[in-house]
């Protein structure tokens, strides 16, 4: 008997009612917005206020801690709401099971080994001597 | 429709090409003055240009349509010319910040 025909009304809503989850998904997805509108509006705005472009302003600019700081926050919450933003697109446009599971668990590879990899890189900078 | 589809596009292109050329900035300056020069001179190629310009566009046009999404979460701003105009709005404001930020850069940055 297929889901729809079950006899009971207990057998018709069975796995079809809310999944109770999700909603913290699409509520992390605005807030990490909003803090990246912040952030991302502080990195060009830096940029651009620069001295210069070079290694070593760079280095000296995120040796500091008022630059580390917010590019930690930056990697953190960009590389996560790059992960919910691309959940949602893969949901919505792969639906085999199999396949879905799949790059979702890509993605979420991708997300965590790339953050990894930055706050790497910028924990060397911000925590290295600058000769 | 083009901008609520374009909100989607320049969220994916920044998801992997910015936040590739993010990762590879940070790690070519904590490699030191090699990596960076490396780094420096293949954004400083035409074609990297281009790309670095290409997702300028796309943080701006992401940031006004993702305002524009807040607040129609909110429930305004579905009235049919309000919306309208929101969309377009989104559009010239991010092709406009994006030349004027380009225009300084290339001509006028020191």
């Amino acid at each position: 008997m297929s889901l729809g025909q079950s006899a009971t009304p207990l057998g018709k809503v069975r796995g079809l009612g809310s999944a109770r989850e999700g909603g913290e998904h699409w509520l992390t997805e605005r807030v990490t917005s909003i803090a990246l509108l912040l952030l991302g509006v502080w990195l060009i705005a830096s940029l651009l206020f620069l001295p210069a472009l070079d290694q070593r302003t760079i280095l000296e600019w995120l040796h500091a801690p008022s630059g580390a700081l917010p590019m930690a926050l930056l990697i953190v919450i960009g590389f996560k709401h790059a992960l919910d933003g691309m959940k949602v697109v893969v949901d919505d446009y792969v639906h085999e099971p199999g396949n879905n599971f799949a790059l979702n668990t890509l993605l979420l590879f991708l997300a965590v080994g790339g953050g990894a990899i930055a706050l790497f890189a910028l924990a060397r900078i911000a925590f290295g001597t600058i000769a | 429709m083009l901008v609520s589809i374009l909100h989607r596009v320049t969220g994916a292109g920044l998801s992997i090409a910015g936040l590739a050329v993010l990762t590879w900035w940070l790690a070519a300056i904590a490699g030191g003055a090699d990596s960076y020069a490396s780094f420096s001179k293949a954004a400083g190629h035409p074609v990297g240009i281009i790309i670095l310009i290409g997702l300028t566009w796309a943080f701006f046009q992401h940031l006004f349509s993702g305002i524009r999404h807040l607040v129609m979460d909110s429930g305004a701003g579905f009235e049919l010319d309000t919306n309208k105009r929101f969309a377009i709005l989104t559009l010239v404001g991010s092709v406009l910040l994006t030349a004027a930020l380009w225009v300084y850069v290339l001509e006028y940055r020191p």
